[in-house]
């Protein structure tokens, strides 16, 4: 069991997460020099955190991975002093980083565009690369579509799929939260992450198809006959 | 009254996988994937699959950050 799942709590009215119990030590101390402890420490943390902070915007918005790293730091080292330091410490700094990302899709207001499940059902890549051949030489078919995508290939993928469905996906298979923290984070029912989950995946597994033939990553047509 | 069959079409396994490898679906529908997979070999490929598809993810988590990306977001801390 993970200390940290239940410990987290969001502050009631703000985005910002926090240990619910216990006294941080910068705020049993007092005097000079106070201010310079937590923000050395705040600094140590999010030094140590900004490769998985930058990883994680990356995967969350196409443009301005940055700021949302930036405006995560701010919101971390004004809600730093009631954090009591431990381990969970980097996943706090991630929870608070989704929190934003949360916001800032709140305040483009977009509609939210569900997809129906039966119109992802259907489609299998397992299915669709036996069928469809890619590499018809290949003993190890699946595993080798799998590894013609690089890095900013998968980032492309999960870009293109709208918000509602990535965020979830990527919190879950890439970042290793649960769907009860999804759901908080997200402040969603625990109902609709998980069918969100569902139907990410499905049209995370139709996009990599397109997205490959699209790409070149697999030949087209040129193996018929 | 029969017994309650444990008896699912590939398509009713085939959504099932992901949740059935994530622990979360009800111990009846655990009983009924795993006795699919018991005969179906296409549905053992697609839960294979399925595995290696998490895996790719998951090795998606970790990137590189540009050395003047970290520097910029250091100076930022520092400023706080």
């Amino acid at each position: 069991m993970r200390p940290s799942d239940d410990a987290i709590h969001s502050v009631p009215g703000t985005s910002i997460p926090r240990r619910a119990m216990g006294t941080a030590p910068s705020e049993r101390m007092s005097g000079i020099g106070t201010r310079d402890r937590t923000k050395e420490a705040f600094e140590e943390l999010a030094r140590n955190e900004l490769p998985g902070l930058y990883s994680l915007a990356r995967r969350l918005v196409r443009d301005g991975a940055e700021d949302l790293v930036q405006e995560a730091l701010l919101q971390g080292y004004r809600g730093f002093g009631t954090l009591k330091m431990d381990a969970a410490a980097g996943r706090w700094l991630k929870t608070i980083l989704v929190n934003v990302f949360r916001d800032q899709l709140r305040k483009r207001a977009r509609s939210v565009e569900e997809v129906a499940a039966g119109d992802l059902d259907d489609f299998s890549l397992y299915r669709t690369l036996i069928d469809e051949d890619p590499f018809p030489y290949s003993d190890s078919l699946h595993t080798d579509f799998l590894g013609t995508f690089g890095r900013e290939d998968l980032r492309e993928v999960l870009l293109r799929l709208p918000d509602i469905y990535r965020a979830p996906l990527v919190l879950r298979y890439m970042d290793g939260f649960s769907t009860k923290e999804i759901a908080r984070q997200l402040e969603a029912p625990l109902g609709t992450i998980l069918a969100r989950l569902h139907r990410g995946r499905n049209l995370f597994e139709r996009t990599m198809w397109a997205y490959a033939q699209e790409s070149g990553l697999t030949p087209r047509g040129d193996h018929d006959g | 009254m029969g017994e309650m069959t444990t008896a699912i079409p590939c398509s009713d396994a085939v959504r099932k996988l992901w949740d059935y490898l994530d622990h979360a679906i009800a111990p009846e529908d655990q009983e009924k994937v795993e006795h699919h997979l018991s005969f179906c070999r296409r549905c053992c490929g697609e839960l294979e699959f399925a595995k290696e598809i998490r895996r790719f993810l998951a090795s998606g988590s970790s990137e590189e950050i540009p050395i003047e990306v970290k520097a910029r977001l250091e100076r930022f801390v520092e400023e706080l």
